[in-house]
Parts: C-alpha cells; sequence; structure tokens
C-alpha cells in the first residue's frame, strides 16, 4: 500500500476521532521527530565556527529548525559540524571524537576548508578534506559559508533524513559498525589504513635510490600496486 | 627614516662598547644592527637596562638559502613608546645556535619556540625549547627555503602548471599517496612509536610546596575539543585539589602554514590569507599588511583612503571588543544570552562590511596604496546612524546589565592578576596590557595612518584583573565611537587609491616591520623582500599567541572556573595564534 493511499483511506478513522488521529508509516513519523531535534556537537575549529555561532544567534536562529540545542559531548550530539579547517594535529581527536557520538549521526562539512583544504589545502599540516576520513553527508560551499548557506546545508540533512528508510538505515543492520582507525602522528600523518603502501613505498624508495623517488615513478608504482 | 638624535647615540654608543661585535646593517632596504652571537645577551641587557627598550615585540627567523646563514631578527621596543630597534643575529644554516634571550625578555619565551620548530634555530638557554605548532616527531623544519610540503608544486605562485590545455591537474595526483604526506626514506609505520607528551607532562612543575594540607597532584587536560577554549586550544594544568598549580598551553591544532603558503603567495595574494588570521576582525588585519608592504614599496594611501582604514578599523574593533566580553560572560557562566546581545550589533557592523567589501566576514579590502572602492554615500549614512545612535545606546545598555553586576564583579575582581612589570616583560599587548597599568597603544605610540591627528583616549586600568580587562574594553569601544565620529565628520572626497590598481606589485628588496593596534594587540607583520614577486619572508606577530605568553603567570593558584574566566580575559583567536 502506497503513503499517500494510506494516509487518504477516510473509512478506517471514525468520524468523531478525525480531529485527534492521523495514520502514517513508521518511517516518516520515525524521520519526522528526528529530523527536527538535530543537536549539533559544539565543536567549532576555525572561522566557519564563528559563522556558526552567527547562525545559533538570533537574527539567524536555528532552533527554529530544532538545532538550538548544542551539546559539548559527542554522546549526546547528532550532527557534527565540522566548521573550519582541519589539521594533521586536530584530525586523531576529530575521528574520535566521531566514533564516540552515538548512532544515528551524521556529518556536515561546513565550508571550503572541511570540505576540500580550501585556500589552506597545500599547507603542510591541513588534511584536504575531513572526508578523507569520515564519511560527509552534506557539503556546504564558501569561505566561509553565509548563515543562511548553513541553514541551507542543515535543510538539506533534513532532507536526506526524510528519504532515509528504517529497513535500510546503517545502524539497524545486524553485525557491528566498526570504528574508524585513529589517525597517527609520525613524520607525517599516518593513516592506519595506508600503513601496509606506506612501508612499501618506503622500502622501495631506500632499495632504488634517488631516480625511483621521483614522484612519477612512484605513482606508476603506486598504480600497479592497486590493480 | 630620519634618525633621531636618541638613536644616532646609541649608534655610536653601541659601536664603541662592542667594538666589532655590533655592526650597523649596511644592506639595502635594512634596519638596524647586525650583533654577533656571543655577544647578544650582553647588548641586550644593556638595551634594556640602560636604553629603556624593554618591550620585545617580535622575534622571528629567516633563512637566507641558499646563503650559508639563518637570521634571527628582533623588534625591540620603549613601553613609554617610539620607534623600533631592529636587531639581528646570524648563525651558520648548518647548525643554528642562538642564545635565548628568555632570561631577559620572558616575552621570547613562545616566539623562540615558534623559531625552533619552524625553521631549526636552536636557542641556548631555552627553559622549554619543544615545537609548538607542529608535534614533536614531525619530519623537518617546514619554513627552511629547501623543506617542501607533500603537495609541493613550484616556488612561487602563479603556479605555470595550473591549466595546462584548458585543464587543470589535481595536486594529489602527483603523490603517491593520493594525500597530502609524505615520509623521510627509511620509515616503518609498523615502528613508529607515537610521542606520548612525556615532555610536555614531565616538565609541569610545582612552583612551591607551602600548603599544609598534601593532596595528590593531578593533570587535567582542557581541550583540544572543550567548550571552555575558544577553538582549538588545550591547556595542560597540574591541579592540586581545585587549585591551578602549573600550566602549559599547548597550541598548533588550527596550525594553517599561514607563512609557507605566504612565502609563495604573490604580495596581493596574501591579501585575503590574511582575513583568516583572527577571523573575527579581518579589517584590522589588513591593516598591518598593507602597512608593512606600503613601508616597502614607499607609497602612501590618499586622504579618503586613509579615512576609510581608520574607519574600518575602529568598527572592527568595536565588534570584536562586543564580541569578546560577550563570550567572557558566556565563559563565567551567563551561557550564551550576553552573547546574543553582542551578536546582534556585530552583525549590523558587518552589514557595512558585506555592502563595501563584498563579504561579511572576510573583507579582503585593503589594498597597498588605499582601498579596493570605495565607500557610497548611502552606506556611510547608514554607519552615521550606528554611530551615532544606535551603538552607543546599545554599549549603555550592555553596560547597565554588566558593569555592576554583583556576580561579574565578584568573579572578575581581582582575579587572574598580572602586574605592569610582568606584562612587560612578557610582551603582553593590547588591552591586557593596558588593564595591567601600562598606558601602551601603537596608536599613540608609534602613529600610523592618520591617528596623530585624532583625539582619543587611550584607557588603562589599574589592577590588572580581569574585570580591569572588562573595562578597558568598554572604555575603548567608546573611543573607537569617538574616533568614527571625528572620521565621518571629517572625511574628505577624493580617489580612494594611489596610482592605479595592479595585481601584481613591484616591492623593492629590503624589510619592513608593519604594526597596527589591532583588537587584540599589536598586530605586526614583518616582510623581507628579494625584490621579486612574492615576498621572501613573511611573518605575522599574532597578538594572541605572544599573550597567551602570560596565560601561566595568571593561572598559577587561580581556580579551574577562574581559569576559564582568565582564558577568556585574554581574548584569543585560534586563527591567530597557530595561523
Amino acid at each position: 500500500m502506497d503513503e499517500n493511499e494510506l494516509n487518504l483511506r477516510p473509512n478506517q478513522i471514525p468520524e468523531e476521532l478525525k480531529g485527534s488521529i492521523a495514520v502514517t508509516t513508521l518511517d516518516r513519523i520515525y524521520n519526522w521527530s528526528r529530523r527536527n531535534s538535530i543537536w549539533p556537537m559544539m565543536f567549532g575549529l576555525a572561522c566557519c565556527a564563528i559563522e556558526m555561532i552567527a547562525t545559533a544567534a538570533s537574527r539567524y536562529d536555528f532552533s527554529r529548525f530544532g538545532m538550538e540545542v548544542m551539546r559539548a559531548s559527542p554522546r549526546q550530539a547528532d550532527v557534527m559540524i565540522v566548521s573550519g579547517t582541519v589539521t594533521k594535529k586536530m584530525i586523531p581527536q576529530i575521528v574520535r571524537l566521531y566514533n564516540q557520538m552515538a548512532e544515528p549521526k551524521y556529518v556536515i562539512a561546513m565550508g571550503a576548508c572541511a570540505s576540500g583544504g580550501g585556500p589552506f589545502k597545500e599547507g603542510y599540516n591541513v588534511v584536504p578534506g575531513i572526508d578523507r576520513f569520515i564519511p560527509v553527508d552534506v557539503y556546504i560551499p564558501g569561505c566561509p559559508p553565509t548563515p543562511q548557506a548553513l541553514l541551507n546545508g542543515l535543510i538539506t540533512l533534513q532532507k536526506k533524513i526524510d528519504s532515509e528508510s528504517l529497513k535500510s538505515v546503517r545502524w539497524y543492520q545486524k553485525g557491528k559498525i566498526e570504528p574508524i582507525p585513529i589517525p597517527v602522528l609520525g613524520p607525517d600523518l599516518i593513516d592506519p589504513r595506508q600503513s601496509p603502501l606506506i612501508k612499501e613505498l618506503c622500502q622501495s624508495q631506500i632499495s632504488n635510490v634517488s631516480p625511483a623517488g621521483t614522484p612519477e615513478n612512484l605513482e606508476a608504482h603506486h598504480d600497479n600496486q592497486l590493480d | 627614516m630620519t634618525t633621531s638624535w636618541i638613536e644616532t647615540q646609541l649608534t655610536e654608543y653601541l659601536l664603541e662598547r662592542f667594538g666589532e661585535a655590533v655592526q650597523p646593517d649596511s644592506r639595502p632596504g635594512y634596519l638596524g644592527f647586525l650583533v654577533a652571537r656571543n655577544k647578544l645577551l650582553e647588548v641586550c641587557r644593556s638595551l634594556r637596562d640602560e636604553f629603556g627598550f624593554d618591550y620585545l615585540s617580535s622575534v622571528t627567523g629567516v633563512d637566507y638559502h641558499p646563503e650559508p646563514f639563518m637570521e634571527v631578527v628582533y623588534h625591540f621596543y620603549k613601553s613609554t613608546g617610539g620607534s623600533a630597534l631592529v636587531m639581528k643575529t646570524q648563525a651558520p644554516r648548518d647548525n643554528p645556535t642562538v642564545p635565548s634571550l628568555c632570561s631577559l625578555y620572558p616575552g621570547a619565551d613562545f616566539q623562540e619556540r615558534e623559531a625552533w620548530d619552524l625553521l631549526g634555530i636552536r636557542f641556548e638557554g631555552h627553559p622549554d625549547l619543544r615545537r609548538i605548532l607542529m608535534w614533536e616527531g614531525f619530519a623537518g623544519h617546514p619554513l627552511r627555503k629547501d623543506w617542501r610540503e607533500p603537495f609541493f608544486e613550484e616556488d612561487a605562485k602563479p603556479f605555470k602548471s595550473r591549466w595546462p590545455e584548458g585543464h587543470f591537474i589535481r595536486v594529489e595526483d602527483n603523490n603517491p599517496y593520493k594525500n597530502n604526506v609524505s615520509y623521510p626514506p627509511d620509515f616503518d609505520p609498523g615502528k613508529w612509536v607515537p610521542d606520548k607528551d612525556e615532555l610536555l607532562y614531565g616538565g609541569l612543575q610545582s612552583f612551591e610546596e607551602d600548603s599544609e594540607i598534601k593532596t595528590e597532584r593531578i593533570v587535567v587536560n582542557l581541550g583540544p575539543q572543550h567548550p571552555s577554549t575558544h577553538g582549538v586550544f588545550r591547556m595542560v594544568v597540574l591541579l592540586e585539589g581545585e587549585r591551578v598549580v602549573d600550566l602549559k598551553p599547548v597550541m598548533g591544532y588550527l596550525h594553517r602554514n599561514h607563512e609557507k603558503i605566504g612565502e609563495r603567495n604573490t604580495y596581493l595574494q596574501n591579501m585575503p590569507f590574511t582575513d583568516r588570521l583572527d577571523y573575527i576582525c579581518s579589517m584590522s588585519n589588513n591593516f598591518g599588511y598593507a602597512l608593512a608592504v606600503e613601508k616597502l614599496m614607499g607609497i602612501q594611501p590618499p586622504e579618503r583612503a586613509e579615512y576609510i582604514r581608520v574607519m574600518m578599523a575602529e568598527l572592527t574593533r568595536f565588534l570584536n571588543h562586543m564580541f569578546s566580553i560577550g563570550f567572557l560572560l558566556n565563559d563565567l557562566g551567563a551561557f550564551f544570552t550576553p552573547s546574543l546581545y553582542a551578536i546582534e550589533e556585530r552583525e549590523l557592523i558587518l552589514d557595512i562590511f558585506e555592502e563595501v567589501a563584498g563579504s561579511r566576514m572576510m573583507c579582503n579590502y585593503f589594498r597597498f596604496g588605499g582601498v579596493a572602492r570605495d565607500v557610497p554615500e548611502q552606506v556611510l549614512d547608514k554607519i552615521k546612524t550606528l554611530v551615532h545612535d544606535r551603538l552607543p545606546r546599545k554599549l549603555d545598555e550592555f553596560e547597565r546589565y554588566l558593569t555592576h553586576n554583583e556576580i561579574l564583579r565578584s568573579r572578575c575582581e581581582g582575579v587572574g592578576v598580572l602586574t605592569p612589570e610582568q606584562a612587560i616583560a612578557l610582551s603582553v599587548a593590547g588591552p591586557v596590557l593596558r588593564a595591567s597599568g601600562v598606558p601602551y597603544d601603537v596608536r599613540r605610540a608609534d602613529p600610523y595612518s592618520i591617528y596623530e591627528r585624532l583625539e582619543f583616549d587611550v584607557a588603562y586600568g589599574i589592577h590588572g584583573d580581569i574585570y580591569d580587562r572588562y573595562l578597558v574594553r568598554i572604555e575603548e569601544m567608546r573611543q573607537s565611537l569617538r574616533i568614527l565620529r571625528q572620521v565621518l565628520k571629517d572625511i574628505p572626497n577624493g580617489p580612494v587609491m594611489a596610482g592605479k590598481p595592479q595585481f601584481q606589485v613591484r616591492v623593492p628588496p629590503g624589510e619592513a616591520y608593519g604594526r597596527v593596534e589591532g583588537p587584540k594587540g599589536e598586530l605586526g607583520f614583518y616582510v623581507v623582500s628579494n625584490g621579486k614577486p612574492n615576498p621572501w619572508r613573511y611573518h605575522v606577530r599574532a597578538p594572541s599567541f605572544i599573550n597567551l605568553t602570560s596565560l601561566k603567570t595568571m593561572a598559577h593558584g587561580a581556580k579551574v572556573a577562574d581559569l576559564v574566566a582568565i582564558l577568556g580575559s585574554i581574548d584569543i583567536v585560534l586563527g591567530e595564534v597557530d595561523r
């Protein structure tokens, strides 16, 4: 039975109860209640955090959408707004915070830096996009995005929640959701998922010292590995 | 630059007393003296004690690769006002060691650590020479000219490779890991032992053992994700009961490589990056950088542009102080309501910025020799309404709620005290310095732009506690409004740009240090040019960063809850602390 048909069948509800009873789907009521109380984590990284504060303040006021409760603890938060440049020094903490958040959880990459490195991408301490480590639901462009853009991003997230179904959401599937391995600060940032590759490339650098060390050769080597 | 009588005398005295060890820097476009390394401490002691150069503003290093030496540059000022004394000392590049000035000027602490971290200059006698912005174990010293980041393309922008044959190449594709990383050749991730912060925790020590009750001391980490730290700042605190015995700030969680990127950019390309330093007050940052480069280029903006600049800088000061007081109240426990009042006024000022510059926060409005575009008449009218009516009214309202508020006073009075001597020695700047009773304001002490002509008072406190810092900020807002009223009355008509606007400015070789009184304190830009389109060295003297040196002194003996308020009263912005 499709959703509209369900809501439109007049005979199931007696006339005297029509004012107080509505019939809907479980998905819809579940999503409706969740989309209107998305609690963001109180977590500001850089410039975008100031615009996030402005969005929380009276002129833009995102409590109109049920998001006014900023929680400092990841355990109580639903959405992590990654508001600013993600640096290599900070990424272990961000991944840890993400792992500590309870399901269902969402991530918004706010601004150019969080989405892809932004103006600081070339920097030696900058992670070019938070999506290299944690899954992102909504990307918001801008440097920094205006409060209107952030609101638009949050509404987009609400729409995404609307389209979810209890049957397919990640947190009701069988099995355990594995935490994301926490990056390690080495001579440069080490992504544990990349360790075998790092080891291999570094050893090949020792064995054939200079000509093989040029980026082109290494890249070719890397491509072979992927095949 | 004209040399005054006292400077000539100083030169003569130094040359006579130290002979060969002190020499005037004779490179074209350079200022100050070159001092031999082994005489540095002696010369500095004499400068401080005999000539009154008691305020060490900036310490930084310059790598002159492929020349075989590195240079450490010091800018000294007198806390009574006047222009800078620039001193340099050189060290061989393969083993750069320079005596630390921490014993004479404790304010050099973080700046020397930064020079060690980013340039690998070792400061002998520094009490705690650890990396400060990067982590222990990081390979290399990134600001060295021969150190290349993983996404390295070319030495200078604009990059030739950006659009070959009409399409771009992703920089990731040139990297074997498809990511912004590179490792030394013999590296094995399986054997790597990450730094456990042993040096950091081991360095914590109690000052005294005076209390009768002996309790177990515990180490608490506040941050980097903590609601009180205004961003990603971390404080490692040694507690005895609830009392802070020792504290070490840890930063670098927002280190965005401003200086390395700045040395690849062309001069003008750096302007939008300065916006993102202290992202609450982008106009002031623009101002400092524009001043430094204009000093090098030897140009003067037209009159109208000077007025517009001062207008924007003072609006920024108002906005910042409003914001910082709002958040100080947040830290005291008045959660978000005072901030709402503050942000409301801030939005009105941001509207003006948006109208003149095109962006709310990242204005990118100043140019070398003027400002990007003129302020339209209707915007001037808006500013007039704000300055003459709305802002003073709201400031009064703000003050009525707060200044004599019992809770605020009992939380702030006598807490986090910094004496004037400590403040000067620790190179503290801005409202924190003035609240300690040192009426030092760059706008008066070393005037720039048109501040010499404007009437305003330098606000200062007496007690050096949080409450005085609050009062100084309130008074500075009033003085800003006073300046704005004069500026709005006298603003002349005319061009807003000297010469015609250009993307690539020609900057003659030399060095310059431009400084402005930003809302957070003295904001300085040290720029070295070698005549090429991009700066050879680009250093930011960030007030938030250096003000944090005083955190340990202020927090000693305070309670944990007060520590949060003390940090709030310094008014830091992490973009500027970590750069």
